[in-house]
């Protein structure tokens, strides 16, 4: 069995009009025993910058430390907030240093630009091989599932209550066919002026 | 010569001219080649779709080669995995229903069809087909029956359910548009057929984005009291 399975997870991003939505599982798990039912996976980068990180918790969690501690740097000598852009290339740059002995996580990226408020969503595998989309992406033990979901549910120019409608459904319709993932979920709208955090009651099996 | 010359350190040194490590052959019995099937079941229907294509790897053998295999005027299998196991399973059963079919004087019932099919792959149960089977069809009641199966007979009478390589893509879409999961206030009701062949376009259109062994065209067979229908739609044929 795949390492990046260990734990389990499924993480999903969604672009909509002038939003982006970001959502992930909340269960921690060693291979079929569940541990936590209250796992962060999805951190926060920024005021409208979220990154999800599904894959072996340890490495969660500190790929997550490293590029905190990279972004402050960042912001510190640049003195203005990172467009998203850029802290993808600096989580793709962060991987691809471990080349031949990677983190095992496969990171979402979720935000608006700090300037133009532009929606952006992002993925990439776990040595940094970015994917830049104009609709959604998925990442996870259950992608498949998430994938089938998306194509299905998502469509342009979704106003943020839709966007959060269709996130939520797709995501848990997706990881209720996964055994390592699930026991209920938080989903981030992020707009321009605001940030929504909402956590879904979900079937606990 | 000295018996203790011959095992002397420099003739075991060179390894022996006419010994060869054993090497062993293989042959491997299996191969996949794809295809997606899904059945739903109706109050008076019963629906079997299935994708077009064949193919191994990264090529395509055919466009045209839909795995629904009509059994009877109210039984419908469908059938895919390796297409050499598909052959020789679709080619038992039906010598099986023509047995029965002299042997009864009439067409064997859809839930004796499961059951036989069960018994079918249980038999090669340390050599499997490697074939993932679906029974759609009409119950003894003139109801919409499915019944899924997996590759060593195990079954079960189900309402909806994909199998095959896009299954995972198309089952939790299912889940929620025919079984109401995760939908709260939720109200069981019998689905109207041109929703459920809506519904059918719609999931397998999204699986042929997503997956290379699924795509060229859907073809769904609707089975009636009145007898099967067939319907074509184009998907993706990249």
């Amino acid at each position: 069995m795949s390492i990046l399975a260990y734990n389990g997870a499924a993480i999903m991003a969604m672009k909509g009009k002038n939003c982006v939505a970001i959502a992930a599982d909340r269960r921690f798990g060693v291979q079929a025993q569940t541990i936590s039912t209250e796992f962060e996976k999805i951190f926060e980068m920024g005021p409208q910058l979220f990154v999800g990180l599904p894959g072996l918790a340890t490495d969660v969690q500190t790929v997550f430390q490293r590029l905190k501690f990279r972004l402050n740097i960042y912001e510190l000598r640049e003195n203005r907030r990172i467009k998203p852009k850029t802290f993808m290339s600096m989580v793709s740059n962060l991987l691809y240093e471990r080349r031949f002995g990677p983190y095992f996580v496969e990171p979402v990226i979720a935000g608006l630009d700090p300037v133009t408020s532009e929606p952006y969503v992002a993925s990439m595998d776990l040595i940094g091989c970015p994917m830049e989309t104009n609709d959604f992406v998925v990442s996870g033990t259950c992608s498949e599932q998430m994938y089938g979901m998306c194509e299905s549910l998502w469509e342009p120019n979704l106003e943020p209550d839709d966007l959060f409608e269709t996130i939520s459904q797709a995501l848990m319709n997706a990881f209720d066919r996964d055994a390592v993932s699930g026991w209920g979920a938080v989903v981030y709208i992020i707009e321009k002026d605001k940030v929504t955090k909402r956590f879904l009651k979900t079937r606990q099996d | 010569m000295a018996f203790s010359d011959m095992m002397s350190y420099n003739s075991m040194k060179q390894p022996l001219q006419d010994y060869q490590a054993p090497n062993q052959l293989h042959f491997n019995p299996y191969d996949f080649n794809g295809g997606t099937i899904l059945a739903i079941a109706g109050e008076d229907y019963a629906l079997i779709a299935t994708d077009t294509r064949l193919s191994q790897g990264f090529s395509i053998h055919s466009h045209d080669n839909p795995k629904t295999y009509p059994l009877s005027s109210k039984t419908v299998l469908g059938c895919c995995g390796f297409h050499g196991d598909v052959l020789t399973l679709t080619k038992v059963i039906s010598a099986r229903l023509q047995i029965f079919e002299k042997d009864h004087n009439k067409q064997m019932p859809t839930s004796s069809v499961a059951a036989m099919l069960s018994t079918i792959l249980y038999y090669r149960r340390f050599f499997p087909y490697y074939t993932h089977n679906l029974v759609a069809g009409l119950d003894d009641d003139g109801k919409g029956c499915v019944y899924s199966f997996d590759p060593v007979g195990s079954y079960e009478r189900e309402v909806f359910r994909a199998k095959g390589s896009a299954s995972s893509m198309l089952q939790p879409l299912l889940d929620n548009q025919i079984g109401g999961k995760n939908q709260q206030g939720y109200v069981a009701q019998p689905l109207p057929l041109e929703r459920c062949v809506t519904l059918v376009k719609d999931v397998f259109t999204s699986a042929a984005e997503r997956d290379i062994y699924t795509g060229d065209s859907v073809q769904i067979s609707i089975i009636t009291k009145d007898g099967i229908k067939n319907e074509r739609f184009p998907l993706r044929r990249d």
